[in-house]
């Protein structure tokens, strides 16, 4: 008897961030070695255990527009992330979803920082718009919109810094402190952030000026910018409350100030 | 003339920080500073309490106004607050939920 379908392997890779290990399945070999490509350094060192899945539906190149506004929105405990390059499904009770989208790394890309930023909603952190980095094990963030300096100030980074990330900064909390992980999320370096962790020190909000210097920013300051500043795409009161007082309990611990510096190395000076 | 009520949004999320009130809109996540007077109504907004009654307590208490200038004052700002839907407004009392969502932590 002829066989009515040809069996279609299932290929599988975890990428953990934040040390969150998330499962993506594809059936496309190219896919999956762009993703061993993208995600070198964040991928789990054992597979066999995921926090979530997702399998991913490779369609035809079409035109797409990846600069499109994200949606993101929650019907019956299924979340969809809706963008012009890719559509995917998420329900966190059974762990599980889908994504839709052509061979590309960036739709992905975006879909996983949406995942992220809705499990560390619930958690006390957030994805924070920051360059960061870990010297003399503690980690430093800086944050500001873009040309802010962000990328500048991680191309100055002295050789005793390690990079975790660019352009978006994950943290979490833990217990009463906050830690900064690595990310693969990059910015204009395009180069990712290391995949380490350490209890963050301070934060930075960033600004070019005519001197390096450190100064203090009240806490209302602090709290808006830590506000502007925040991933967040989810249309939901519940998370948008919780990341709200996430900012306001961020700020409360964690001394935030304004980095004023010249670009040049001696910044670095300042920090750690 | 009929009295204004006014009552928090539970669906808001606010913070008080060095004397700073911070309200965040639930719904498309805008993010607004009240100043002082603003910051009068949000605290005082019970629900049961007229808004004749938190000018003349709480606002010509603090500020060297006239009653009347002061409430029609109060009640364009209490009306602001509402269209941003900080604040909920009626002529009638509102009733209120034993804790609301929402509220400084």
């Amino acid at each position: 008897m002829p066989e009515l379908a040809t069996a279609v392997e299932r290929l599988s890779l975890v990428i953990e961030i934040g040390g969150m290990p998330v499962r993506v399945h594809t059936t496309d070999q190219g896919f999956l070695a762009m993703l061993q490509d993208r995600y070198a350094g964040f991928l789990a060192a054992s597979p066999e255990c995921a926090e979530i899945e997702f399998d991913v539906d490779l369609s035809p190149a079409r035109f797409a527009d990846p600069n499109a506004p994200v949606r993101v929105t929650q019907r019956l405990g299924r979340w969809t992330f809706e963008r012009g390059d890719f559509r995917a499904e998420w329900e966190p009770a059974s762990r599980t979803g889908w994504i839709r989208q052509t061979a590309n790394p960036y739709s992905i890309d975006a879909v996983l920082r949406i995942v992220h930023t809705l499990l560390l909603a619930r958690q006390g952190g957030f994805l924070l718009h920051s360059a960061s980095a870990v010297r003399n094990g503690k980690a430093f963030l800086f944050a500001g919109v873009s040309e802010a300096g962000k990328t500048t100030i991680s191309r100055l980074a002295p050789p005793d810094a390690t990079l975790l990330t660019d352009e978006i900064s994950y943290v979490r909390k833990q217990d009463s402190d906050y830690i900064a992980y690595g990310t693969p999320f990059t910015g204009e370096l395009a180069k990712l952030g290391e995949n380490v962790s350490a209890p963050i020190a301070a934060l930075y909000l960033l600004a070019k000026g005519s001197e390096n210097r450190i100064d203090p920013v009240p806490p209302g300051e602090a709290a808006r910018s830590l506000l502007a500043n925040l991933l967040f795409f989810a249309e939901d009161e519940d998370l948008v409350q919780s990341t709200f007082h996430s900012a306001f309990a961020f700020v409360r611990r964690v001394p935030v100030s304004r980095l004023t510096f010249v670009p040049d190395a001696r910044v670095w000076e300042l920090i750690g | 003339m009929s009295r204004l009520y006014l009552a928090r949004n539970p669906r808001v999320a606010a913070r008080s920080l060095d004397g700073e009130m911070m309200i965040m809109s639930g719904r498309d996540s805008t993010l607004f500073t009240l100043n002082k007077t603003a910051t009068i109504l949000w605290q005082s907004a019970d629900g049961a309490t007229p808004l004749d009654e938190i000018v003349e307590r709480r606002i010509c208490s603090e500020f060297e106004v006239e009653p009347a200038e002061a409430l029609q004052d109060a009640e364009t700002l209490a009306r602001e607050l509402a269209s941003h839907e900080i604040l909920q407004i009626s002529d009638e009392p509102i009733p209120q939920r034993n804790s609301v969502a929402g509220e400084s932590r």
